[in-house]
């Protein structure tokens, strides 16, 4: 063994270079200093939900008739008001709805909408307009803003295998861990260990360059994530569902006090060109019984009041059915938005107007960045028009 | 004269890396000469023929629960034998340049549905026409059931247009976005009315439900067929364009140069749009070798399983394991995650797909276990002792056998540390591993390491 290696590795036994020198303040902190430290929640709906069909307008007499076979009977949903109710799949949300612990925003999307999933996907992702391209995502910009919390890549955590354009940033990115042990055992491995130590110095912008230096900030975020996750277990009882596991490990996670402030999962799966009910059915349950779970389990855990969970799909769909009994490619739709401190709880504003379309297709109301403007100044303590690229007025769900 | 350099980075890129003894053979050779043996060894089309039977035609009505869970459980069986039939396929062909190309039209043309003989005939419709005309290949595309049962076709007729196909063959397959309006989506989608595949897996044109109106298609006005769209789509230059694009990102470097794709739209289009002469071109340009273009590609998942399995001659006992290793990674062939194939690039790497990439090669190579020198650390020889302690498990798990001695012997006598490790990564060699790499002293040890680093995971 090389000398210089005998010191480095003496050096190691502390266990203090895998903790980089600006991370220590917030090591030091005690969970007391934690309280009202707020926590985002993204739920992503990948392949454009059908929001009218989610929450669903059967006091306008227009949605059964453009809907002939796939609409749901009044007598079948869970009636919110004369106008809007919810489809008989998401059971489990009403007793989150009656405790004022939902909201629903109607018609929300963009001027010029893409029909496209990947790109109506990368635009709600980047936050861009219509006709914009962005390489860098909200949340991504967002931890490159260099809020005084923002600095680690943990403060945005994907609970996947990848991570999402949302959770890149230009310096900075998020990062995904599907089981926090599992990451930790790969970074103790002493040959991998040793290469973090030796590269600290040598990143260029290539893609080499990118292959160290993620490799570097999974060590330093491994370590801290695995550590402070196990002291805590869930006690709540979670579907076992892909997105029920996710939300048990999120609820780990902020129950543990992990300092990560925006949680990101997705469900995917509702793309239905065909054979709609079914298929659009089978995966609200899926997401209603795990939300539902989770917000139970961080109320019994005294977190609800600290946690904001939205959730959002690229577009919604044609108002009009196809002949597949199915829907097409749309536009407009519903974010929900679950809390325990909502200010406007129950349905935020009119149900969608199925009359004036364009192009067979709903006309937003809602700008999807006064959504992300509205958490990014009231929840997460930045100024919107900075992640934003221009300031947006924001609504007042929280 | 010694091409060591260009041979390698040319079958790094052109097919999924060169053995040892490979390149000690061919390092003499002129690029161009090594260009037309690749393609020479690929002239040979052999497709795949994993599964023979379409479950979807084993299903009745009111079928016993028990009976269902058997079809199901048979349609599993089915995809794993196809994916890691096509995994042997690309780790052991003499044809690497086809399979390269396959991989890349399998992306491109993504597709993913529970049918493995419809996913098997898309694939070999891929690999007849990988190297050959690509218009050809985008018609017989069109008419697989299997594109045509994913993108809806099926359901597109007369009176209610299902647009998705007309969508996704412009602005994935051909043109790109930017590159047409939502009402050239609209027209061409009736022009796709009718098409449709049968029973038996064939494709059969249903005039019934087709719409014989008049359709506008880029300011043109008249009764067109699915074929005249798809005549009058490639007609256009973007289309050339934007192939090339992806194919510059796929062969030659992330970063586009404009130039460069460019001067391959130009051959692509004047060659009516002939695969061959676009890939002559692209690995006979002075600019394909250049230093920027040399070793800084991300490795797809399965380009990474497949380089190892082809070099250290890997036999896997436990197919399931293959199967286990492309999903950690993100990339499970058959399975694109959406219409758009993966995105490849940076997109593979993230913090915990990077670990694996990492770890895998050593798990199957050696059962776990990186061997390290730096025994001080107390930590560290808790950890190798634990390695060590689960190699039996690690090697009953995986079940995969690498050649070890037929490794070894392409190795010739008296090669040293530094020329193993030049000859194992793709980046230009000037890392610190290099200068570590010459103080080993056993070549096994030394080969864990290569490819335990960032630097393998780069062709």
């Amino acid at each position: 063994m090389k000398r210089r290696d005998f010191l480095r590795n003496t050096a190691l036994v502390s266990g203090a270079y895998l903790i980089p020198a600006f991370l220590k303040p917030f090591e030091a902190l005690a969970m007391n200093d934690l309280t009202g430290f707020k926590n985002l929640v993204i739920i992503q709906l990948s392949g454009g939900n059908d929001g009218l069909n989610t929450v669903i307008p059967y006091g306008n007499d227009v949605y059964y008739q453009k809907r002939k076979t796939i609409a749901v009977n009044p007598t079948d949903l869970i009636k919110l008001d004369d106008m809007q109710g919810l489809n008989p799949n998401l059971a489990a949300l009403k007793e989150l709805y009656d405790q004022g612990w939902m909201s629903i925003i109607n018609s929300v999307g963009y001027p010029n909408p893409d029909r496209s999933h990947f790109r109506s996907m990368d635009i709600w992702q980047t936050g861009s307009e219509a006709n914009q391209f962005l390489s860098t995502g909200w949340i991504g910009r967002y931890l490159d803003s260099n809020c005084q919390t923002c600095k680690n890549p943990y403060t945005a955590i994907e609970v996947d295998d990848t991570l999402s354009l949302a959770m890149k940033g230009l310096t900075k990115k998020g990062i995904a861990v599907q089981d926090p042990n599992k990451l930790f055992q790969t970074t103790r491995e002493p040959f991998f260990k040793d290469m973090v130590h030796a590269h600290q110095d040598h990143l260029n912008e290539d893609n080499l360059g990118y292959l160290y230096k993620t490799m570097i900030e999974t060590y330093s975020s491994a370590d801290y994530i695995q550590k402070t996750a196990k002291t805590y277990q869930v006690k709540a009882d979670y579907p076992a569902t892909g997105l029920g596991n996710q939300l048990k490990t999120v609820s780990k996670f902020i129950n543990s006090g992990l300092q990560t402030r925006v949680y990101y999962v997705s469900l995917s799966g509702f793309d239905t060109h065909t054979g709609q009910q079914a298929q659009q059915g089978r995966q609200l349950k899926i997401y209603a019984d795990a939300v539902a779970a989770f917000i139970k389990d961080l109320k019994q855990t005294d977190k609800l009041d600290d946690t904001l969970v939205m959730t959002f799909s690229e577009f919604g769909r044609r108002v009009e059915q196809n002949a597949s009994n199915g829907t097409d490619h749309g536009t407009a739709n519903n974010v929900l938005i679950y809390g325990g401190k909502l200010k406007k709880a129950g349905i935020y504003n009119p149900a969608p107007d199925l009359v004036n379309l364009n192009q067979g297709d709903l006309q937003y109301q809602v700008d999807f960045r006064d959504v992300y403007a509205t958490v990014l100044d009231k929840w997460l303590d930045v100024n919107n028009s900075q992640i934003l690229n221009k300031q947006f007025a924001g609504l007042d769900f929280v | 004269m010694n091409n060591f350099k260009q041979i390698k980075h040319l079958y790094a890129r052109a097919a999924f890396g060169i053995r040892f003894e490979d390149l000690h053979d061919h390092e003499h050779w002129s690029v161009k000469k090594a260009v037309k043996k690749l393609f020479k060894a690929s002239e040979v089309n052999e497709p795949l023929l994993a599964i023979d039977e379409n479950i979807d035609l084993r299903y009745r009505l009111n079928q016993m629960e028990e009976t269902r869970k058997q079809i199901q459980q048979d349609r599993n069986q089915q995809e794993k034998k196809l994916n890691t039939a096509w995994i042997e396929r690309m780790g052991t062909t003499d044809a690497q340049l086809r399979e390269k190309l396959t991989l890349f039209w399998h992306n491109h043309f993504a597709c993913n549905i529970g049918n493995s003989l419809y996913a098997q005939q898309l694939n070999n419709v891929e690999r007849k026409n990988a190297l050959g005309n690509f218009k050809t290949l985008v018609l017989e595309v069109s008419k697989t059931p299997a594109m045509l049962q994913f993108l809806n076709n099926q359901q597109n007729q007369k009176g209610h247009p299902n647009e998705n196909f007309a969508r996704e063959l412009m602005e994935l397959f051909t043109l790109g976005r930017g590159n047409y309006t939502e009402d050239d989506i609209k027209q061409s989608a009736r022009a796709f009315t009718g098409w449709a595949f049968d029973r038996n897996g064939e494709f059969t044109f249903r005039p019934r439900v087709h719409d014989e109106g008049e359709k506008t298609f880029f300011g043109k006005t008249a009764n067109f067929c699915g074929e005249d769209i798809i005549d009058t789509i490639l007609a256009r230059k973007e289309c050339a364009s934007f192939i090339s694009k992806k194919l510059y990102r796929y062969l030659v470097n992330d970063t586009i140069d404009e130039n460069h794709v460019k001067q391959m739209a130009d051959v692509f289009y004047n060659s009516n749009y002939e695969i061959k002469p676009l890939l002559e071109y692209i690995f006979t340009a002075d600019w394909f070798y250049e230093d920027k273009n040399i070793g800084n590609l991300i490795k797809s998942p399965v380009e990474l399983l497949v380089g190892l399995n082809r070099q250290f001659y890997i036999s896997y006992q436990n197919p399931d394991v293959l199967i286990q290793f492309q999903r950690a990674l993100g990339q499970l062939l058959f399975r694109p995650p959406n219409v758009a194939g993966w995105a490849g690039g940076r997109n593979w790497i993230d913090s915990s797909s990077l670990m694996y990439r990492m770890k895998i090669p050593s798990i199957i190579l050696n059962a776990g276990l990186i061997e390290f020198e730096g025994k001080a650390n107390p930590e560290d020889e808790a950890y190798l002792a634990a390695t060590r302690k689960q190699q039996l498990n690690v090697i009953k798990r995986v079940q995969a056998q690498p050649d070890w001695t037929k490794f070894m012997a392409d190795i010739p006598k008296n090669t040293s540390n530094d020329e193993i490790a030049r000859f194992m990564l793709e980046p230009v060699a000037n890392n610190l591993e290099i200068k570590e790499a010459s103080q080993i002293n056993d070549i096994k040890t030394l080969v864990i390491q290569l490819v335990s680093t960032p630097e393998y995971q780069l062709c």
